[in-house]
């Protein structure tokens, strides 16, 4: 099929930008989106221009890399899936398609679609982890966990950082990465001696890296590829709560 | 730092604020509109009931200072988060469409804004008697006071609106409040708001029906 893109270029943190088009002619359906783009820049190239940067590693949703908000959606349209994982046969020949980077003042553009996510690995700095060292991995079974709280864990601990929840909500809100790091560890009983003191200092971070609040949009919910749940965020505040009022 | 400047200092202790505010408002919405209704068990009933909130003197006056305080602090928070949400994304996108965001969230700005200027307004006008719209005010007879003011279509009509603002808000604010505040149950569709739009159609009809009754010449 023969698409158009309209596509963010931008040479660098400090230059302007704009949406310049390009022709994708002969793509196949069966073509991720990013193996699309890598045909555009691989003719780009052979014509004597710059590639369109963007961000990508394992290509097999696991990593959080990618990124791209496409047609106005963050990881374009299918629900629960990344960029990478997305198939042209998403599209319909001749559509005209617009590819823009992450928004977020937390998040500057680097280069074209290519976005500064650092702020995320500050927050997890902050207190995304155990202090603790535990040693290798205990036998199972020898530490009880309910399996609903075993469950609400793993949901939350899915997230691959990839940043579609700022991307998506109108408040460019960190709420659901952070409320899912806070919640993966606050389920679970090796969380719990730091829990207050985690939730403090992972919103505080939050805060300094100028996020916007939470307006419970659902955005953040719907845009991300491994469909966390907005229940996290109200797991977060009664914790931010609790430990501003407990001690 | 104080440990309640830190924790206002972070949004999720704003919209703590703005959580336990609106809930207050909520509360106070809907006795407010239980109480109004008795517009349709005639003047005596309803004089005798605004009689009734007058004679509770020093508790009237606690009571209108809880709610006074609480949408001073609701409105301080609701301005500083639409603040920082402003300044989160400096540039916009080019192309955005929103997947899930109701028509109600999208308006808790500008329908805030239209709510306190009604708040205002409906002071000076039942409360005060500051506003005379029909040149009648009569502190003893609310009754009289709601029919004169009711006949006047301008005034029938921003009732109306201010009610419709009113109902947006709380299809939202009854729902995100209870999450902002961190008693959402886990849910396998978080976004169902099938408690808060049953508040909101209830407190809007019980209010919207007043106005639009007298108008209609349902009451006299
Ligand atoms: C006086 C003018 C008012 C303004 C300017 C205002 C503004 C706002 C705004 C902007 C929000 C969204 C905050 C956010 O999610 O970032 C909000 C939430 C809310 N408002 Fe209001 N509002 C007003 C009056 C009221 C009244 C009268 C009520 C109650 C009857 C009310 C109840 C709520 C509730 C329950 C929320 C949800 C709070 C939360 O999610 O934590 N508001 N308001
Ligand atoms: S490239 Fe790793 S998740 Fe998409």
């Amino acid at each position: 099929m023969n698409l158009k893109l309209r596509v963010w270029r931008q040479a660098d943190a400090r230059a302007a930008g704009k949406m310049v088009e390009y022709d994708a002619p002969d793509v196949s359906p069966d073509m991720s989106f990013l193996e699309m783009l890598d045909v555009v820049n691989e003719r780009l190239t052979e014509d004597g221009q710059d590639p369109i940067a963007f961000d990508h590693d394992c290509r097999e949703g696991i990593c959080g890399s990618c990124s791209l908000m496409i047609n106005g959606t963050a990881h374009g349209p299918m629900k629960g899936t990344a960029t990478c994982q997305l198939h042209m046969r998403s599209f319909k020949d001749g559509d005209l398609i617009n590819v823009e980077p992450w928004r977020a003042k937390a998040f500057p553009v680097i280069r074209d679609l290519v976005v500064d996510r650092s702020a995320f690995d500050r927050i997890i700095g902050a207190g995304g982890y155990i202090t603790a060292a535990t040693g290798g991995a205990q036998d199972a079974n020898s530490l009880l966990i309910p399996k609903v709280d075993a469950d609400a864990s793993m949901d939350a601990a899915a997230c691959i950082g990839c940043g579609a929840c700022v991307a998506a909500c109108p408040n460019a809100s960190a709420s659901l990465f952070t409320a899912a790091k806070v919640s993966h560890l606050g389920h679970l009983p090796q969380g719990q001696p730091e829990r207050y003191r985690r939730v403090l200092s992972m919103v505080s971070q939050m805060e300094l890296e100028d996020f916007g609040g939470c307006t419970l949009y659902g955005e953040c919910q719907e845009a991300c590829p491994k469909e966390i749940s907005i229940d996290n965020i109200s797991t977060m505040n009664r914790d931010y709560i609790m430990a501003g009022v407990g001690s | 730092m104080n440990r309640a400047t830190r924790f206002y200092q972070a949004a999720i202790g704003k919209k703590a604020v703005m959580g336990i505010t609106g809930l207050i408002g909520i509360g106070f919405v809907i006795g407010h509109m239980a109480g109004n209704l008795l517009v349709f068990r005639g003047p005596d009933a309803m004089n005798a009931y605004a009689h009734f909130l007058k004679s509770t003197g020093e508790l009237l006056w606690i009571v209108r200072l809880v709610l006074i305080t609480a949408v001073v602090l609701h409105v301080i928070a609701a301005w500083q988060l639409t603040l920082q949400n402003r300044a989160a994304r400096p540039v916009g996108y080019v192309d955005r469409k929103p997947q899930v965001t109701t028509f109600a969230s999208k308006t808790m700005r500008w329908g805030g804004v239209i709510l306190l200027l009604f708040i205002v307004l409906h002071i000076l006008h039942f409360t005060t008697g500051t506003l005379r719209p029909s040149g009648f005010f009569d502190e003893a007879d609310v009754y009289g006071n709601v029919i004169a003011s009711f006949r006047i279509w301008w005034v029938t009509l921003f009732y109306v609106i201010a009610m419709i603002a009113l109902g947006l808000h709380l299809y939202h604010g009854a729902w995100s409040s209870v999450r902002s505040l961190g008693y959402a149950q886990p849910s396998k569709d978080p976004l169902h708001r099938r408690i808060a739009l049953g508040i909101a159609v209830v407190v809007w009809l019980g209010f919207t029906a007043i106005p639009v009754a007298v108008f209609a010449g349902l009451i006299a």
